[in-house]
């Protein structure tokens, strides 16, 4: 059973989202997209600055086996990448919602996120997935 | 539905992430493909390659039919148990699929295939058996299973696994040897696809479970095809479809080695197209990449040789054990020892390198950049 923290937001593409309280937001891939990419080898951030629209791929992370897409639930400002990510992008795989963040961003509209999925929702999608 | 291996059921209880490979529902890791591909290395794994055909020669002139059939030469095998790695090529000296073909007695050989190509394989093999009017017998073993145990501890783990009289014999093995072993109905080659010792097991399906388990238990590490590729990526040991196919022969695939122009009176399938390629001076190179800047080479980038011109990665990957990106590539002639290739639009920097790059644990290139 994958973990789903309570406090988060997430995507049906396995993003998942924490409101901060300067209003920014943290993004970053959840436990179940972590685990099904296997062990990772390679992320790339998108820099400070870049806008970016709700679904737009604007991250990427490469296992060993394959490259994939990181979309972002929300659209919004680019505020900054994870650095940490570079050099150690295991760490997407050891603690994904924590120093495995990837992106934060400055949300164009505040109220997006409640048009995010909740924990329980999303568990919910990985239940009719088999996941 | 895909295909299962008599071994399915195990790797589901072993905690395998399956996917679907080329019609076979197949294990792509247990947990943790780095730690998989380090067990290789430095211990022993193990691989079910049961998706992998089996299939049997039998018959007067079955060595001629292969000398005929395959670009290697069968004449090169002169002792019972001496395998040969060769293509099987097309008239127009493309990839049908590689192979491994072992001599078992006099006008008795075996081929192992690839699993994606199985039935092209046997329908190919079979129209030629025809078209030479030859009475060879071409079985199918499906019945069996394939293991194989690879890594510097994996040919003394199996031979524990052995009746004891067997055992010696066994070890004694040459490597690209293979022998009966009596009594059980399995075959034990010295060959493998991940450039470390070890051999592979082709046995009756229903002493596979047993022999994973027991393998298991005395320390190999259960192994996906995802550490699979790994390995052979840094054995510098090619994967058909990905590095050649039918629309690519073997001298532009780095597998010139493989084809035997001698005797010049040996016309094999495929030769007039490869003579004809090598006469017309327009050899591509295929080299080993490795890349200098951060990102992970993949198969059909585009491989920027400035003032030579274009290539593409055929097979490309994280190498675990030189925590690099590492890959193949088909370049022009002429390509010097550095090229850009295309990663999502960004030209990053690669440098040319001798393949293999990783033999018997062992990092055989140079890692530090050129000056």
């Amino acid at each position: 059973m994958s973990n789903v923290p309570a406090d988060l937001k997430y995507s049906a593409s396995h993003e998942w989202v924490r409101a901060r309280p300067d209003g920014s937001v943290e993004i970053g891939i959840t436990d179940h997209a972590q685990h099904a990419l296997g062990d990772l080898v390679f992320v790339e951030v998108p820099d400070a600055g870049r806008a970016v629209k709700a679904g737009e791929a604007c991250a990427v992370v490469e296992s060993v086996k394959a490259a994939s897409d990181v979309y972002s639930p929300i659209a919004g400002t680019v505020l900054e990448g994870n650095g940490a990510l570079a050099t150690a992008p295991e760490l997407l795989n050891t603690d994904c919602y924590g120093q495995g963040w990837m992106i934060r961003l400055q949300p164009a509209d505040p109220a997006a996120l409640g048009a995010l999925l909740a924990a329980d929702a999303y568990q919910a999608t990985l239940a009719a997935q088999g996941g | 539905m895909p295909r299962q291996t008599p071994l399915h059921d195990l790797h589901v209880a072993l905690g395998a992430r399956m996917v679907d490979f080329g019609g076979w529902d197949m294990p792509v890791h247990y947990g943790s493909q780095i730690e998989e591909h380090h067990a290789v290395r430095r211990g022993a794994g193990l691989f079910d390659v049961s998706h992998m055909c089996v299939v049997d020669l039998h018959g007067a002139g079955a060595r001629a039919f292969l000398q005929q059939l395959l670009a290697n030469d069968v004449g090169k095998l002169k002792l019972p148990g001496k395998a040969l790695y060769s293509g099987m090529l097309n008239e127009t000296g493309g990839v049908i699929d590689d192979l491994i073909v072992y001599h078992r007695a006099e006008d008795a050989f075996r081929l192992v295939v690839n699993a994606g190509t199985r039935d092209q394989d046997l329908a190919w093999i079979r129209a030629r058996v025809q078209a030479a009017g030859l009475a060879l017998a071409v079985i199918e073993r499906a019945e069996l299973a394939m293991i194989a145990v690879q890594g510097p501890k994996a040919r003394e783990l199996l031979a524990a696994q052995l009746p004891p009289e067997e055992r010696e014999s066994t070890l004694r093995l040459e490597p690209f040897f293979a022998r009966e072993i009596a009594g059980t109905g399995w075959y034990v080659a010295r060959t493998g696809y991940t450039g470390e010792d070890g051999f592979e097991v082709m046995l009756p399906s229903a002493g596979a479970e047993g022999l994973w388990r027991a393998l298991n238990a005395a320390g190999a590490a259960s192994c996906g095809l995802g550490a699979r590729d790994t390995l052979r990526l840094e054995a510098g040991m090619n994967l058909y479809g990905n590095d050649m196919d039918a629309s690519r022969h073997p001298l532009e695939s780095g597998l010139a080695w493989t084809v035997a122009f001698d005797p010049a009176s040996r016309d094999f399938i495929g030769r007039a197209a490869l003579e004809a390629y090598r006469a017309s001076g327009n050899s591509a190179r295929f080299v080993g990449l490795l890349l200098e800047d951060r990102g992970v080479l993949r198969g059909h980038q585009r491989v920027v040789v400035p003032g030579v011109g274009e290539g593409e990665v055929t097979s490309g990957t994280f190498s675990p054990t030189l925590e690099r990106s590492i890959g193949f590539a088909r370049v022009p002639r002429g390509t010097g020892a550095e090229v850009q290739v295309d990663i999502r639009g960004k030209l990053l920097r690669a440098q040319v390198t001798k393949l293999p790059f990783v033999r018997n644990g062992r990092v055989l290139i140079d890692l530090t950049p050129p000056a």
